[in-house]
């Protein structure tokens, strides 16, 4: 067995000739792969498919042993021949083994008591995370992000604070609930709704059309199924997604600024502006 | 003289200052790798080591892809919402000290701002533009992915997250509008509200429980205070932590196009 230390192995070996009352020395060679286990010492090498266990071993990157421990493995469980391997001399497969052919040894009893335990398998190592493996090509966070991060956050203080020095946040009359402003406007992100509700029913304008907008916003991963992420792949997709972002813009920009007294039709610069931030 | 003088000021003051920094005291605070520490040097192994033993960990790899970092690829737009984000917290808290959701005086309160409170009307300025300016970048960050088909698997789930995250910055600037109880709060509020509802069955419920009642009322100014600076914000920290875990998870930034 490659790579486990010796005194593992040992103390691996006695406990199981503790249990099965086989000696240690036995299983200690049949562990380290210099025996098969006796079972299987019955068929010659080569009575079976052969199998070039060097090349497999390579090509998936499990060591040759185990892999050949899983051969015998099965082999025995389905009760077929041991497949050959092309390099491997008979004797060495069958010639040492101490148990005569043909007569297993009887299957002791495991003591009161007594708790085996077996390696089941050797998982060969991967990322539990889902991560494509691509060659990336990658720089480390410091200093290369951090910086862009912080200056970011420097400029966008900055832009805000010296736009906050001059200019003022609105402040109307104190709030009267007999005197409705005319024209009455939602904040600027609602004013497309607004608009559509100019238009539309209620019922269309304001729960339709937003609810089904919102729901096939949130499903668009789900309903896209091109794979693709090149922009000349996605022609159809990208012109929806514009076409409705260009709607919303147009509709909030015109409410926004071309609705006046009574919602009603004006130009910005005729009439004035009838917008609040 | 007084040069010589100075010199010994200097590194006395340097000598304290190694002093400090080698003490158990300062390397107990600042983990191995830390710029603070004593005899940081630019290599390879201490900028892995300055994200690893550091809490920003929890927001960012030891490395990024190369493209990743481009400014011309996400626009900053995600970084910008959560760093607005962060300023309308700061300067939110700060605004709280002056600010009672009661009527009047909410309205008097804010007036007061620009005239009592020092920088108060600066500090409520950069809370309502930032407000308005992360409405904007957090729908232009959502039109920069869609562009981008970032939202393509393994990273739908994170898109879904993040309409979420849109809806939320909507209710929170939606909310905070009512606050200064003003004309131009109650009647914008009033017309955005009445819109939703007409919704089929439960809108009249919704409608009643949002406002606390049939029509607006200080009742609605206690409540929406509450969402405002407190439900929503404990919401949305959820999830931006779902969506800045999920973006790492789902291997960082979607690949150059
Ligand atoms: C409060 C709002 C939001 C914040 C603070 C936020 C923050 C971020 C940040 C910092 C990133 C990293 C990349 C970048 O900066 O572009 C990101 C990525 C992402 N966001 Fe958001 N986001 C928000 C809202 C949204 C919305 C509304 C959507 C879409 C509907 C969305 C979908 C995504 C997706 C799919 C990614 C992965 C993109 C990629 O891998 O290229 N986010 N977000």
């Amino acid at each position: 067995m490659a790579g486990l230390p010796e005194h593992l192995l040992r103390r691996s070996a006695e406990a199981k000739a503790k249990a099965t009352g086989r000696p240690v020395e036995e299983i200690l060679a049949e562990l380290k792969g210099e025996a098969p286990p006796p079972a299987a010492g019955a068929p010659s090498a080569g009575s079976g498919p052969v199998r070039d266990l060097a090349k497999e071993s390579a090509d998936l990157g499990v060591p040759e042993d185990l892999l050949r421990r899983a051969m015998i493995a099965r082999a025995k469980k389905d009760g077929t021949p041991i497949p050959g391997e092309p390099g491997a001399a008979p004797v060495a497969a069958a010639g040492t083994a101490p148990v005569a052919a043909g007569s297993p040894a009887p299957i002791p009893t495991i003591p009161e008591g007594v708790r085996t335990q077996r390696l089941l398998t050797v998982v060969k190592a991967g990322a539990i995370q889902q991560t494509k493996r691509e060659p990336a090509d990658k720089v480390n966070t410091w200093p290369h992000l951090l910086a862009i991060e912080f200056v970011a956050l420097l400029v966008l203080t900055g832009l805000l604070f010296v736009f906050s020095i001059y200019v003022d946040a609105p402040l109307l009359e104190f709030a009267n609930f007999n005197q409705q402003p005319n024209p009455s406007k939602a904040p600027w992100y609602f004013l497309g709704l607004q608009e559509l509700l100019s238009y539309f029913d209620p019922m269309v304008a304001g729960i339709i059309i937003p609810g089904y907008g919102l729901a096939g916003l949130a499903f668009i991963p789900y309903l896209d199924r091109n794979p693709s992420v090149r922009p000349s792949d996605r022609k159809l997709a990208i012109m929806i997604f514009t076409f409705f972002v260009m709607g919303a813009a147009i509709l909030t920009t015109y409410g926004s600024f071309f609705r006046g007294p009574g919602f009603n039709f004006t130009f910005p610069w005729v009439d004035g502006i009838f917008f609040d931030f | 003289m007084s040069g010589k003088d100075k010199g010994g000021i200097m590194s006395k003051l340097a000598e304290t200052g190694q002093h400090i920094r080698s003490s158990q005291a300062w390397s107990s605070i600042f983990r191995p790798g830390s710029p603070f520490r004593d005899g940081y040097s630019d290599t390879p192994r201490n900028r892995s080591y300055v994200i690893m033993n550091n809490v920003l960990y929890h927001l960012h790899p030891v490395k990024v892809k190369r493209h990743g970092v481009r400014l011309s690829y996400t626009l900053c737009l995600g970084g910008l919402s959560f760093f607005l984000f962060i300023l309308l917290t700061i300067t939110g808290i700060f605004l709280m000290f002056y600010y009672r959701p009661t009527s009047p005086q909410a309205f008097l309160d804010i007036q007061a701002l620009a005239t009592d409170v020092t920088f108060g009307q600066v500090v409520r300025n950069m809370h309502r533009w930032g407000a308005h300016a992360m409405v904007l970048t957090v729908f232009l960050h959502m039109a920069r992915v869609f562009y981008h088909g970032a939202y393509k698997p393994p990273r739908e789930f994170n898109w879904v997250v993040g309409i979420v995250l849109l809806l939320l910055t909507l209710l929170l600037s939606f909310t905070g509008y009512l606050l200064p109880w003003d004309q131009l709060a109650v009647w914008a509020v009033t017309v955005g509200s009445n819109m939703g509802r007409y919704a089929p069955v439960i809108g009249d419920q919704v409608s009643f429980a949002l406002i606390g009642g049939t029509q607006i009322t200080p009742d609605t100014l206690l409540r929406w205070y509450v969402l405002h600076v407190l439900f929503l914000p404990f919401v949305i920290v959820i999830f931006m932590a779902v969506h800045f875990w999920r973006v790492r998870k789902d291997g960082g930034i979607s690949g150059p196009l």
